[in-house]
């Protein structure tokens, strides 16, 4: 994090939050705390409740109980108008009827800012998401990635104490998406506003994230930096839903694992006795063998990488993932021996 | 695509026996109205004339226009806050609230007067019996034709997310609903507004029968006295509306063009 960061940001504080729709649940209790400067992902299917935790942030939303605070103020019962957050929305919401720059103006108005000053520090905002040319257009006259770029800079203009993105890329096409995440992302080290981030994108959220959370069923499941939550799922849940994971037989004794007839360490929170080992794809390597009892059953060519499928004697499916240039020694039906890296891996009651 | 030349002037014989039909008696309200009184000859604008001489046509004519736009201003700041609310915030409404909207339309205007003829004895008593009042009964005419206007434009724009935009911008319900929505279904709105116009120009059932003098009743009170007279009016009033909506039209066109794409 960078030195602006620090003195920018403010600490955000969710605590036990709960929200009830009916019969629904769509928060259960959800305590996250983000650091002065930090842009937390939320990450989780949909219905999970990240959205909710977002939207009750943003004073879109109420809780049923439970408190917001930001900077050590209790916003919980604060209009979303009052808060002072800036937010970037899903769905399109530039105002249609203001050029670019009167849209990124807009809050900066509110705030009684005079015109001069308004136009100076929107035009820069502008400058900073590389849209300065086109402040004087309307939304339809730009693309969907200009229009989050717009938005995000309008979010911005204001000085928000929070950044909140929901979902900001899920309306835009895979390429656009990638650039602007990475756009987003370095905007906020510039400016060093503590965001939330919501998304059901694992790969984005892994991608900008200084630290992962992910949601399920109203609840936060883990929240650790994203190297942590792919090496270490702290539950079956996390395990299965970040990464391609492989369920293998194992038996856990003393902390050590046994997975395909090897050993290797089990991670804190693992189920005792025998279940299911979560394994990643690249933890396991191929090795050519007449008597390995697996069989090559397909091989998919993605670039510097492949998967290959293989099959165990009893049928059960093994995926690992290879650099190619090993890969392309196998070819289906081949008979191979299945080696697992000495890396912990979660294991999971069945 | 040719068009054959049989399909060219079966067009045009059919265009001009529809204008034949509807400006001949637009023509003819107007040479009645224009002509020399007895037996004299010439051409006359006494008639339309009388519109502006005659206290009592002419305060009707200003009776009728203020009560077109009370109608509307007040059409407007009950139902855009009202539409936009129960879409933002309680849409399990929507269907009641469009239920009472256009309830109007399926009550005879009839059993309405007779029904609120007791209601309008305190509201004359309360506020006077100036024609205005009729405001309050009026609003609740063009409610189903204005409602269906807002309604269209509403649905066009998504409110939810501009207002939560806006909202979360700093904007308050009002800034929200007039510097927000409203600029976004101007169109929607200005077709609410010239229907009501033109409703309010044209009714007679209500004002007549609560015994109040618009623009409507002074013409047919008119007609009995003075029926060129009557018919430089009602022509006036015709034209009035019909440039209106044709104003309507174009307005929206351009609208359009404007909001093109995206």
């Amino acid at each position: 994090m960078t030195d602006l960061a620090t003195e920018r940001g403010l600490a955000v504080e969710l605590s036990d939050l709960t929200r009830v729709y009916g019969a629904v649940r769509a928060l259960d209790g959800l305590t996250l705390h983000l650091e002065p400067g930090e842009l937390v992902c939320l990450l989780g299917p949909s219905g999970c409740g990240k959205t909710t935790a977002l939207r009750i942030l943003a004073g879109l939303d109420q809780p049923t109980s439970g408190t917001v605070s930001v900077g050590g103020r209790d916003l919980t019962r604060v209009p979303a108008n009052k808060r002072d957050m800036g937010m970037v929305f899903q769905a399109y919401s530039l105002f249609p009827h203001m050029t670019v720059i009167d849209n990124v103006a807009f809050g900066l108005k509110l705030r009684g800012r005079d015109g001069a000053s308004r136009r100076k520090r929107a035009g820069d905002m502008l400058d900073l998401v590389g849209l300065g040319q086109h402040a004087d257009r309307y939304a339809h006259q730009l693309s969907g990635g200009q229009q989050q770029r717009v938005a995000l800079a309008r979010a911005l203009a204001v000085e928000p104490s929070v950044l909140l993105l929901d979902e900001p890329l899920s309306a835009l096409d895979a390429k656009v998406r990638v650039q602007l995440r990475d756009e987003i992302r370095r905007v906020q080290l510039e400016v060093g506003t503590t965001t939330l981030f919501v998304t059901h994108d694992q790969e984005e959220a892994l991608a900008v994230a200084d630290r992962v959370g992910v949601m399920n069923a109203g609840r936060l499941e883990q929240l650790a930096p994203p190297a942590e939550l792919y090496s270490a799922p702290a539950t079956k849940f996390v395990g299965e839903f970040v990464g391609l994971s492989n369920r293998l037989p194992a038996t856990v004794t003393a902390g050590v694992a046994s997975v395909l007839g090897q050993e290797v360490p089990a991670l804190d929170g693992s189920a005792t006795g025998s279940g299911s080992a979560l394994v990643r794809p690249e933890a396991i390597s191929v090795v050519a063998d007449p008597s390995g009892g697996a069989t090559v059953t397909t091989v998919q060519f993605l670039g510097p990488l492949s998967r290959v499928t293989c099959q165990l004697a009893d049928g059960t499916d093994v995926v690992a993932q290879l650099a190619s240039t090993d890969a392309v020694r196998l070819t289906p039906g081949d008979a191979v021996r299945l080696e697992v890296a000495p890396s912990p891996v979660l294991v999971v009651a069945d | 695509m040719r068009q054959s030349t049989g399909f060219k002037v079966g067009r045009a014989v059919g265009l001009l026996a529809f204008a034949v039909y509807f400006f001949l008696p637009l023509l003819a309200m107007f040479d009645f109205s224009t002509q020399a009184r007895g037996s004299a000859e010439g051409r006359t604008w006494d008639n339309w004339a009388f519109m502006v001489t005659d206290e009592d046509l002419r305060s009707s004519i200003i009776a009728s226009l203020l009560l077109a736009l009370f109608t509307v201003v007040l059409m407007v700041v009950l139902l855009v806050p009202t539409m936009v609310w129960v879409r933002l915030r309680v849409p399990r409404a929507r269907k009641l609230i469009e239920f009472l909207c256009l309830l109007p339309l399926t009550i005879p205007a009839l059993v309405i007067v007779v029904g609120i003829a007791n209601v309008y004895s305190w509201v004359t008593y309360l506020l006077g019996d100036s024609p205005l009042v009729l405001t309050f009964a009026y609003v609740v005419l063009v409610l189903p034709y204005s409602y269906r206007a807002i309604d269209a434009a509403l649905a066009a724009i998504d409110v939810t997310t501009l207002a939560e935009a806006a909202r979360s911008l700093g904007a308050g319900w009002f800034t929200v609903i007039v510097r927000i929505v409203l600029p976004n279904i101007t169109s929607g709105v200005l077709g609410a507004a010239f229907i009501s116009v033109a409703l309010v120009m044209g009714e007679y059932v209500f004002a007549s029968l609560l015994i109040f003098d618009t623009l409507p009743v002074a013409m047919a009170a008119l007609n009995k006295s003075n029926s060129p007279a009557a018919m430089a009016a009602a022509l006036a009033s015709m034209v009035f509306v019909s440039l209106l909506l044709v104003g309507l039209t174009f307005l929206s066109r351009d609208r359009h063009k404007q909001g093109a794409s995206s």
